[in-house]
């Protein structure tokens, strides 16, 4: 239908379902998130946000409803054309190329929304994809073990890998699926940083259980709950709100 | 400059330098050595020995690595990779020159064997366009049921087929007047085309199109969501298969002179399967190693046989045999049987930790 546009919102989500058998992962959700806009989801585990983000970029489709990205319609568009339009996202449980170095875990990441991606000529340690695939490794901290096969990295290390994945291309707008979770104090205050520097026009969703790290990276949050969103607000208001507090601190999942 | 300062600077050049070595240089010994017995094979063996031991082993082990490429670097196993073989050979005897001259075009070589080759590409493409929309056991149903339609097509079809019989007397062009037919050159010519197939598989495992390749094998969800169109690939991965094959095709063809049905029957597209898992789909030197004892076994077997008072049809339940052995010890065919041998050679004795 319509092209991309910029001063449209970053994504707007209408009427977004999706059932697993008589499962309602998502009902009628609507969401908008305007452009470079830094939003945290919040809710406890099963409140839908991995479906969310799994409709989002396609990986399954949804049962209704409608997803626009910077205004154009892409809820038929398989995952690829997603991604080629500048989303990009993490995974909550790690899906990486565990039998591949992290140098080419990241190369893969950068090749996959570039021209080239049948070319038949291997790569010069000049080329421009090489290069970026190794500063997004140094901006993460793993330039140590650029040469290590991903399956012998530690799982901080792996999550860390997830996140320079998701910043390969020109990412306009990235998904964050737990990203903190399992991360030492250290490691979580590097994905602070990361996330707080990222350049300004970059927006994204968190999804994460740390109140102290969501609060800190967003500009405004979605409480999730049973597949709906039930409240939505600035990070002060939702930390006061007593239905969160409840939901938080006298839940029985947390 | 301090002492201090040139001294760092001699290091730092020596650590580049060595950093870089020439590529002539990193060829491992193993190739050097190969490569030269390979080179010098006709000083001291016999023409049957070029001919048909080492002609066919080349040709077979080309058209395993056409399956090792889709398999082993893309996780499809397909038994179509003797069809496209076929087609090609086919496609050398229809337009080229054959006894067959009411349905033979007799069109020049150099028209003829680029047109089978793009033939059998495109013919290749297609069929990778039904089987990518599959996984695993259903690929290995639908590209059976490809080959079996094929066979079954073309022993049926006397239009452009010539059905059950075939065609024969398919000769090579007599290029830079030589008899390519003759085990010298054939030996040199199978040889190169192998060498070559060989090379560019090696290569390709780290270009773009390769290493995409191993990941949509390995995680095709990620790929996706990387910005990869998993499905192009895959078809991508068959129409590239098809050249290799096809090569190989066509040289089969002159090597017996003639192709029919019983070249692209289901036997052979299971002997393909069976010399790329039984060498090892890790690497492409596997599918060499394959082709190279099933071809010892398909012209010697026999004669084992009756010598130890068989009967010599239980050649093909030695094959079978010998399959199900490396299948059972080795997750990698005969290539994981060597990792296996060196990795505990290169373990130490007493404590069981690798050296080195
Ligand atoms: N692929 C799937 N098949 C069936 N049910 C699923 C699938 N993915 C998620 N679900 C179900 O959907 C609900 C929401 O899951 P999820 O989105 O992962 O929650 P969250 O990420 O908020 O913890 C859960 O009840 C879960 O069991
Ligand atoms: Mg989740």
């Amino acid at each position: 239908m319509n092209g991309a546009n910029e001063s449209a919102n970053a994504l707007e989500l209408h009427g977004l379902s999706k059932r697993f058998g008589a499962l309602s992962a998502l009902s009628d959700i609507k969401l908008s998130v305007g452009p470079g806009e830094r939003r945290a989801v919040l809710g406890s585990n099963g409140a839908g946000k991995t479906t969310l983000f799994n409709c989002i970029t396609g990986d399954f489709p949804p049962s209704e409803g409608s997803i626009r990205f910077f205004g154009e319609d892409i809820t038929k568009f398989p995952p690829h054309e997603r991604i080629r339009r500048g989303l990009r996202r993490t995974y909550q449980i790690s899906l990486l190329f565990t039998g591949l170095s992290v140098i080419d875990n990241v190369y893969l990441s950068c090749l996959g929304v570039s021209r080239g991606r049948f070319s038949f000529i291997r790569p010069r340690r000049s080329d421009a994809l090489v290069a970026t695939a190794e500063e997004l490794t140094e901006r993460v901290n793993l330039w140590d073990v650029r040469d290590t096969i991903v399956s012998d990295l530690s799982y901080g290390q792996q999550r860390q890998l997830e996140i320079a994945m998701a910043l390969s291309g020109a990412p306009r707008f990235i998904l964050f699926d737990e990203p903190a979770a399992g991360l030492s104090p250290t490691e979580r205050r590097e994905l602070v940083d990361i996330l707080t520097n990222l350049p300004s026009h970059m927006g994204y969703i968190i999804i994460e259980h740390d109140m102290d790290v969501a609060l800190r990276v967003s500009d405004y949050v979605t409480m999730m709950h049973n597949g709906r969103i039930f409240k939505e607000g600035k990070p002060a208001e939702i930390e006061e709100d007593p239905e969160v507090q409840a939901l938080y601190l006298g839940g029985d999942d947390h | 400059m301090t002492m201090e300062d040139f001294t760092r600077k001699i290091d730092a050049s020596i650590a580049s330098r060595q950093g870089k070595k020439m590529w002539i240089e990193r060829i491992p010994a193993g190739y050097w050595i190969v490569g030269f017995i390979l080179l010098i094979m006709p000083s001291f063996a016999s023409d049957f020995v070029l001919f048909q031991i080492f002609g066919w082993t080349f040709i077979l082990g080309m058209i395993a690595t056409s399956l090792m490429f889709l398999a082993g670097y893309g996780g499809m196993v397909s038994l179509a990779q003797m069809t496209f073989a076929g087609v090609a050979g086919y496609m050398v005897a229809i337009f080229g020159d054959s006894a067959i001259d009411t349905i033979s075009q007799g069109w020049p070589w150099w028209v003829v064997v680029p047109l089978a080759l793009l033939i059998t590409i495109l013919f290749a493409t297609a069929i990778g366009w039904l089987a990518v929309r599959t996984e695993g056991i259903y690929t290995i149903m639908i590209t059976l049921a490809i080959a079996a339609a094929f066979f079954y097509f073309t022993r049926q079809n006397y239009d452009i087929f010539n059905g059950f019989q075939g065609f024969n007397s398919v000769f090579p062009p007599r290029l830079f007047g030589v008899n390519w037919r003759q085990p010298l050159p054939f030996y040199y010519m199978t040889l190169m085309w192998a060498v070559i197939t060989f090379l560019v598989a090696l290569y390709l495992s780290r270009a773009p199109f390769g290493l995409a390749l191993q990941g949509v094998r390995d995680n095709p969800r990620r790929m996706a969501a990387l910005g990869f169109n998993v499905t192009a690939h895959r078809v991508a991965a068959y129409a590239f298969s098809a050249i290799p094959a096809g090569l190989g095709g066509i040289m089969l063809t002159w090597q017996s002179a003639q192709i029919s049905p019983g070249t692209v029957s289901i036997q052979p597209a299971i002997d393909i399967l069976i010399i790329a898992v039984v060498g090892g789909l890790r690497h492409p030197v596997g599918a060499f190693v394959g082709a190279f004892l099933y071809v010892l076994l398909k012209t010697f077997a026999v004669d084992v046989l009756i010598a130890l008072g068989l009967s010599g049809d239980r050649f093909q339940l030695l094959i079978g045999l010998g399959f199900l052995i490396v299948v059972y010890i080795s997750d990698d065919g005969l290539l994981g049987i060597w990792e296996k041998l060196r990795a505990s050679r290169n373990r130490d004795p007493l404590t069981g930790e690798r050296r080195g």
